[in-house]
């Protein structure tokens, strides 16, 4: 049983007045002032939040209809954790590099990642999608973890190219590494942590605790709270509530300032809430406790932000509409993109094993090619 | 013509040549840096290049192989030692659903020249976990190169040509050839990375090994010789690719093909050498393509390794096996 008496208090729960997280907005849309996070938003940012957070929601209710339709092989829902994903997302800075889970459709949003190259690896027709370099944002992974230690490496790569705590605000680089709570018992993300501690590494561990593993509860995963588990490798470890996107954009920005002044690594947990299944092939029904989503629902993202903005008149129902009706036009373009989207040629499976000659992929693609040809009818074969 | 030299300095002179023609490359593992390895491989280098480049990591070999991905995705040409064969398995993970699929899951938009550097094979008294051979694993995943050198000349050359490579590269050293000496031709490498060698010519028989097996085929070709045996010996080199086309010329000429290595022989180099020759010298060939390897077994305490590897006895004795047909 959990003991009751670790400071942070137990896991798996809903927040509660109790919590010990860093909100800026608590579900009701009043706003608080925390003094370690003084963060200041004009109505245009607000706004932009606001349009990320109905935009993604509506791309992500998008992509679970198309797979529903048989457009997509497999869709990872986001729901629930939209406020968590773009608070990150606009906390990075352009030259930072991020590190995504396959469920980090707001930062691929956030990055400029064209919506049908993020369903080209549901849809079956790609094992990637986007040029990395182009968005400073790695491919979605997909072994739980892994991506973790990428992130570290690529960390060091920073250092050693000079790009840590130069005081250039266009120079200094941070790496944001994406997990969720499965994530953190893996062994690979424990090591990452060892080397971000060891080598003070600029990177920002960036822990969407949706408290779901599949169908595993926080409590199969950890004893702690997951944000404790930073201190015994030697770096702050901050729990954010994951469904205030002032307070996400707050403390992930504050963490990415620190890894590029060279003062080391964070560990982040954005407390937040899978509504929806894991995976489009998941049924929750078996295992969500139930009355736990309407608890969660609550605490929606986005209804807190609609209260404060009507609250601090930074927004109004006409420009609530507007974004509404954006959103039915991003849903239709998503529709036609995925549709779009064409199967690749069969020979390019032999494309880009490897960067340089290999005399037996080049023997089989040659053979598959042949093969191929030696199927067409006569006279219709050509090369 | 240039200096004699052990396996083990040929390999430091090449990671050394290789860290002063590009500063990206970068060495990380266990106790390569102060200490120069525990086979003192890389001895010397962090004293010159300094610890930023010559990195004693923490004790996990799989964040060395991740470490050294996302390194190389900021552009860097990282070397990885894995003390010993055994250590690799925590990695594989790292190993073959990441490095080895990177380039193809980016649609070539991301390369992985990583090299990892893996001291294996039995034959030093070691304890368990410090004697294996698990080339197979790796020539198994696409993605991934395989090699492995056999003598200090091919192994000053090879790791530079693998270092230089776009590709990951798995490095396997037979660490019981550490210590023997050869001559380095500084002319330039003997043959590109992917390449075998007919390393001694014969006519009866040809013998394909790699590795650490390339002494013991050549002491079993010298001592056929004298019972008046002519076997043709190859040097692999390349177990991914694998260059089929010169062991087919040398089989068509032999018409009789032995396959030797450490490893155990279920679903190894050897079966997969067979396949490929039974398939395309059919008619060439006067006898079955018979295999000397280790066995389905664990490998055995270091007191009866012996037995385990092949050595210069079972060599002929399969080659006569194949005469015999």
């Amino acid at each position: 049983m959990i003991d009751p008496a670790v400071p942070g208090g137990a896991v798996g729960q809903p927040p509660g007045e109790a919590t010990e997280f860093v909100q800026l907005l608590t579900p009701e849309g009043a706003r608080k002032r925390p003094a370690e996070y003084p963060l200041d938003v004009d109505a245009d940012t607000l706004r932009g939040f606001y349009r990320d957070l109905v935009l993604l929601r509506r791309f992500d209710t998008e992509a679970t209809a198309l797979q529903r339709h048989g457009e997509l092989g497999l869709w990872a829902p986001l729901l629930g954790q939209e406020a968590a994903q773009i608070g990150a997302g606009r906390a990075l800075a352009p030259q930072d590099y991020a590190f995504p889970t396959f469920r980090e459709h707001g930062l691929t949003w956030c990055r400029g990642v064209d919506p049908a190259q993020v369903l080209a690896l549901f849809r079956g027709t790609s094992q990637g999608g986007w040029d990395p370099a182009e968005h400073n944002l790695h491919l979605y992974s997909i072994v739980i973890g892994t991506q973790t230690l990428h992130a570290a490496g690529y960390a060091m790569g920073i250092q050693r190219d000079g790009c840590v705590g130069t005081g250039d605000p266009t120079r200094d680089t941070a790496v944001l590494a994406c997990l969720g709570d499965g994530a953190t018992s893996q062994g690979d993300v424990s090591e990452a942590f060892v080397w971000a501690g060891v080598f003070n590494l600029p990177v920002v561990f960036f822990c969407q605790n949706n408290q779901f593993a599949i169908s595993e509860p926080n409590q199969r995963q950890t004893r702690i709270p997951l944000f404790r588990r930073a201190s015994g490798f030697g770096f702050p470890g901050v729990r954010v509530d994951g469904n205030d996107v002032l307070a996400v954009y707050a403390v992930v920005k504050d963490a990415l300032d620190r890894a590029r002044r060279g003062e080391g690594p964070t560990f982040i947990e954005a407390y937040t809430y899978r509504m929806g299944a894991h995976t489009t092939s998941d049924d929750p029904t078996r295992y969500r406790p139930s009355g736990e989503i309407e608890q969660w629902q609550q605490l929606d993202p986005i209804d807190r932000l609609v209260e404060y903005m009507l609250l601090t008149g930074t927004g109004d129902e006409t420009y609530f509409a507007e974004v509404a009706a954006e959103a039915d036009a991003l849903g239709v373009t998503v529709r036609d993109a995925c549709r779009s989207i064409p199967n690749p040629a069969p020979e390019s499976m032999f494309d880009h094993v490897y960067a340089e000659p290999h005399i037996q992929v080049e023997a089989e693609r040659a053979w598959f090619t042949d093969y191929h040809r030696s199927l067409q009818p006569h006279g219709t074969g050509g090369a | 013509m240039g200096e004699t030299l052990t396996m083990a300095k040929a390999i430091n002179a090449g990671l050394r040549r290789a860290m002063e023609a590009d500063r990206h490359v970068l060495m990380m593992g266990e106790d390569i840096g102060t200490l120069g390895g525990v086979f003192r491989v890389t001895d010397g280098l962090a004293k010159d290049f300094g610890d930023d480049r010559v990195i004693d990591t923490p004790l996990a070999e799989s964040g060395i192989v991740g470490t050294a991905i996302g390194l190389a995705m900021r552009g860097y040409r990282p070397v990885c030692e894995i003390q010993f064969d055994g250590f690799i398995y925590p990695a594989f993970d790292q190993l073959v659903s990441q490095l080895a699929k990177m380039h193809y899951r980016s649609g070539g938009m991301l390369r992985m020249p990583v090299v990892i550097r893996v001291p294996y094979g039995g034959g030093i008294g070691a304890v368990e976990h410090h004697s294996e051979s698990p080339e197979a694993y790796f020539a198994h995943t696409a993605g991934l190169r395989v090699v492995s050198c056999a003598n200090p000349n091919d192994a000053f050359w090879m790791i530079q040509q693998a270092i230089v490579c776009d590709d990951p590269v798995v490095f396997f050293e037979p660490k019981r050839r550490y210590w023997e000496k050869g001559e380095i031709d500084l002319g330039g490498p003997p043959a590109p990375l992917d390449r075998a060698r007919v390393i001694r010519p014969g006519s009866q028989v040809t013998v394909v090994a790699y590795g650490p097996m390339v002494r013991t085929t050549l002491d079993a070709a010298a001592a056929a010789e004298q019972e008046g045996t002519s076997v043709e010996v190859i040097d692999l080199r390349s177990l991914s690719p694998l260059d089929v086309a010169t062991i087919e010329e040398s089989v068509r000429r032999t018409r009789r093909l032995v396959v030797v290595h450490e490893a155990s022989g279920f679903l190894g180099m050897g079966a997969e050498i067979a396949a490929r020759i039974t398939e395309s010298c059919f008619f060439h060939l006067e006898a079955p393509v018979l295999r000397v390897t280790g066995f389905h077994t664990p490998y055995p305490a270091s007191r009866v390794e012996e037995e385990y590897l092949p050595d210069v006895d079972r060599l002929l004795d399969t080659v006569d096996r194949a005469l015999a047909y």
